[in-house]
């Protein structure tokens, strides 16, 4: 007809979105990272600029290597390889070598993810299995710390020298297994240190208040709802208490077990990994109390002195299982099929 | 009557951007017919109506020229009074092909002789009100066009207790709606307190969304002399709450059953302008011969409301609202859930609730990414269904398995799509997946 002049688009249902993506929900992540990035070189100086650069990089070139090589679209724009890079940077001690950094990097791409499919078909967290290569394959590199603030970090290209330390809930795990006495006093300036995160640790876990913010940011956006991270850490510190409270000795106080370690890290930024995590609110619930379970269990009968990754992706594990149990009764259905 | 707050809150739904401001202020325009009108006879859900008139034939206004062709279709009447030029098959707005009538008004509009409505309709039986109905083709008007005498005759087994009027408008642009409850509220509810009558409901509730105050006010006045348990019931805005399903459980907390209608919970949910035709049909004999459209979106130069004959090509609606500048898309409905067409060449039906164009800057193409969890479409699916795990055993083809888990609930209401930010084509895949269930269940039958 005359009428149809102007060229039109022709399409199902429905014709508005709301405009999120892929890319800008990745985005709202390193946004939110951005504090404790901050921290980070602050504590640990060239070394957290050193290895978060290495490893955005590396991510970034795995993930396309491996979709030319698969013939696919390089796929690096939606930045999720840039945010498995940031993620395994922060799980990363601030002495380790860049090289040992990239071999992180192409687990946690190449293995992690690529051979699934890529974005979406990767049952485990990518930065996660990244780091947990790294832990099995050079435990050394991996579990050699440095004290935030230590006059070496702005000093040269490696920190191989100088006092190495172990990290707050080592020394724990050390004096509990060796039973003694409890090597840490809990006090108000102690907790301060844990809150600024003037401590060591990995590069980017160790400033809770910084990872609080960014997880305050993602809240507002909505990139993640309170259901995973609250379930987890209530469920740590529900542990912690019933511990302390039954054996005050070799116990350390819940505040303690909040600060310490990859617990903020873990909670708001790795267990709420949408693709690892369950689609259903009832399910992340189940996961992040699963998380916080399997944390204190293995932070205090475990082999390692923190639990935060192998927590994660063993829940990362049961999430099609989860899916599949807490399916929301269909609107005017009776009690769900059990299939 | 009394006002309230909708006592019971649907689940999931999303916010879209409304854009109703454009229109929302425009009183309604009637059009004179066209230079040519082509009525479908697909003017509703269910059998296409049979053509009854050939090329040659004079007709008048309100004269029969579709006849119902099954229990759920409805008739078809001449929209204004002139000569067939053709039946043919034309192109539907659904994208099906249906014979239509094409007539050449003659000016002189004039109606068929001998309509007559029922003087004194509260001591007539339900039979005979419902024979109106069916005379004059009534389908539900809000979007779905069930045939509204087949609606008012529920099985014995199923009473009726609580009728609704739906008033809630949900779809964004679209003003018809509240456009019809302000300047015609009282005809709308002679029309609901008739249906109430064919029904004998003891509950009589007004659905209205919070962002149509005007709309609120004036159905507020003319409920007023109404007698028995009227309420008129303030929805929260939000889409979808003029989903039939969902309206229900907002003012009533029943949940329609899976597969099920709304008289299995003893509801029955009418659209405005429905009432406002059952009036005309009742009260003067009328048929159903045009609707309020609203013809509107940023290339549209003079957007507003228009009651147009049936048969009114896009084309001339469009021209009638001053024409329009650049446009990339043309729905026939709103954003949500209206049906995109190729071109300007369908049709005005009876459930033609509005004609919305879009500029190039305001649609966006995506190419879909994998699912990555995110379960946003979970949280925003008003039948809680998981969006997210049904696209993925369809785009397995694994229609089995999309059964078990419920795909045939999926109301199409696009709440999914809207929220996905993988710009997965979540409705797209629903709709292959129940046409497959469908085809299925008919082989079956076979």
């Amino acid at each position: 007809m005359s009428s149809d002049a102007q060229p039109v688009i022709v399409s199902t249902s429905p014709h508005a979105h709301e405009g999120s993506s892929v890319r800008r929900i990745m985005l709202d992540v390193i946004i939110a990272l951005a504090p404790a990035l901050l921290a980070s070189m602050i504590f640990f100086g060239w070394h957290a600029v050193r290895l978060t650069a290495v490893c955005v990089a590396a991510c970034v070139a795995c993930e396309a290597g491996c979709r030319r090589l698969m013939g696919r679209d390089p796929g690096i724009g939606d930045l999720s390889a840039a945010v498995t890079g940031i993620l395994l940077a922060f799980n990363l001690p601030p002495s380790l070598p860049s090289w040992i950094a990239v071999v992180g990097c192409i687990a946690a791409v190449a293995i992690g993810k690529q051979v699934f499919g890529g974005i979406g078909y990767n049952p485990f967290n990518p930065a996660l299995v990244g780091r947990v290569v790294l832990l099995i394959s050079f435990p050394v590199a991996m579990t050699r710390w440095h004290n935030a603030l230590e006059p070496g970090r702005w000093a040269g290209l490696s920190w191989v020298d100088g006092a190495s330390t172990a990290t707050p809930l080592g020394t724990v795990k050390t004096a509990v297994s060796g039973g003694e006495a409890l090597p840490l006093t809990w006090d108000g300036a102690t907790l301060m240190d844990f809150l600024f995160g003037r401590m060591s640790g990995c590069i980017g876990e160790v400033s809770a208040l910084a990872l609080i913010l960014g997880g305050i940011y993602l809240l507002v956006r909505r990139v993640i709802s309170w259901h995973i991270p609250v379930a987890y850490i209530g469920t740590v510190a529900a542990i912690a208490g019933l511990l302390r409270i039954v054996a005050p000795g070799s116990n350390m106080p819940v505040t303690f077990h909040l600060f310490a370690g990859g617990l903020m890290l873990g909670a708001i930024y790795m267990a709420t990994d949408m693709v690892t995590s369950p689609l259903t609110r009832r399910g992340m619930l189940v996961f992040g109390a699963g998380c916080g379970a399997l944390t204190m269990i293995i932070r205090r009968w475990g082999g390692y002195p923190e639990g935060v990754s192998f927590a994660i992706l063993l829940m990362n594990a049961t999430v099609p299982l989860i899916n599949r149990a807490t399916r929301p009764r269909v609107f005017g259905t009776k009690r769900k099929k059990r299939s | 009557m009394k006002t309230i707050r909708a006592p019971y809150r649907v689940r999931g739904g999303v916010h879209p951007v409304y854009r109703k401001d454009r229109t929302r202020e425009k009183t309604i325009v009637d059009l004179p017919p066209p230079a040519l009108l082509r009525v479908s006879m697909a003017q509703h859900l269910g059998a296409p109506a049979r053509p009854v008139v050939k090329k040659g034939d004079a007709v008048a206004r309100g004269q029969v020229i579709g006849e119902p062709s099954g229990f759920i279709s409805a008739a078809v009447h001449a929209p204004a009074s002139g000569a067939v030029k053709a039946v043919d098959n034309e192109r539907t707005p659904a994208g099906g092909a249906a014979p239509a009538v094409q007539i050449e008004p003659d000016g002189e509009d004039r109606w068929i002789e001998g309509l007559e409505g029922l003087s004194d309709w509260a001591r007539a039986d339900a039979k005979t009100i419902v024979g109106k109905v069916a005379a004059a083709g009534i389908a539900g008007m809000g979007g779905a066009g069930f045939p509204t005498h087949v609606k008012l005759s529920p099985p014995p087994d199923k009473p009726i207790d609580t009728l609704i009027l739906n008033g809630a408008e949900c779809e964004p642009y679209l003003t018809a709606d509240h456009r019809l409850m302000i300047e015609h509220a009282s005809g709308i509810v002679q029309g609901l307190e008739i249906v109430r009558h064919v029904l004998g409901a003891g509950a009589v509730r007004v659905a209205i969304e919070d962002n149509k105050p005007e709309a609120i006010a004036a159905m507020e006045q003319a409920l007023a002399g109404v007698a028995g348990d009227v309420a008129l019931v303030i929805l929260e805005t939000g889409y979808p709450q003029g989903a039939e399903k969902q309206q229900i459980y907002a003012i009533t907390g029943r949940e329609v059953p899976s597969a099920g209608l709304p008289m299995d919970v003893g509801c029955l949910v009418e659209n405005v302008g429905t009432a406002l035709s059952v009036r005309d049909a009742v009260l003067a004999g009328r048929p159903l011969t045009e609707r309020v459209t609203t013809v509107t979106g940023t290339p549209v130069r003079a957007p507003g409301n228009v009651r147009a004959r049936l048969g009114t090509p896009y084309a001339d609606l469009l021209a009638a609202c001053g024409g329009g500048e650049a446009f990339a898309k043309i729905i026939a409905g709103g954003p949500m859930m209206g049906l995109a067409q190729p071109g300007l060449d369908a049709t005005t039906t009876k459930t033609a609730s509005g004609l919305l164009f879009l500029a190039p800057g305001e649609i966006a193409t995506y190419s879909s990414m994998p699912c990555i969890g995110c379960g946003r479409c979970i949280v925003a699916c008003p039948m809680l269904l998981m969006p997210a795990e049904l696209s993925q055993f369809l785009e397995a083809e694994d229609y089995e398995g999309a059964e078990g888990l419920n795909v045939m609930d999926c109301i199409e209401c696009g709440c999914c799509s809207f929220s996905c930010p993988a710009h997965r084509p979540l409705v797209q895949h629903m709709k292959q997946g129940k046409a497959h269930v469908m085809l299925k269940r008919r082989a079956a039958k076979k």
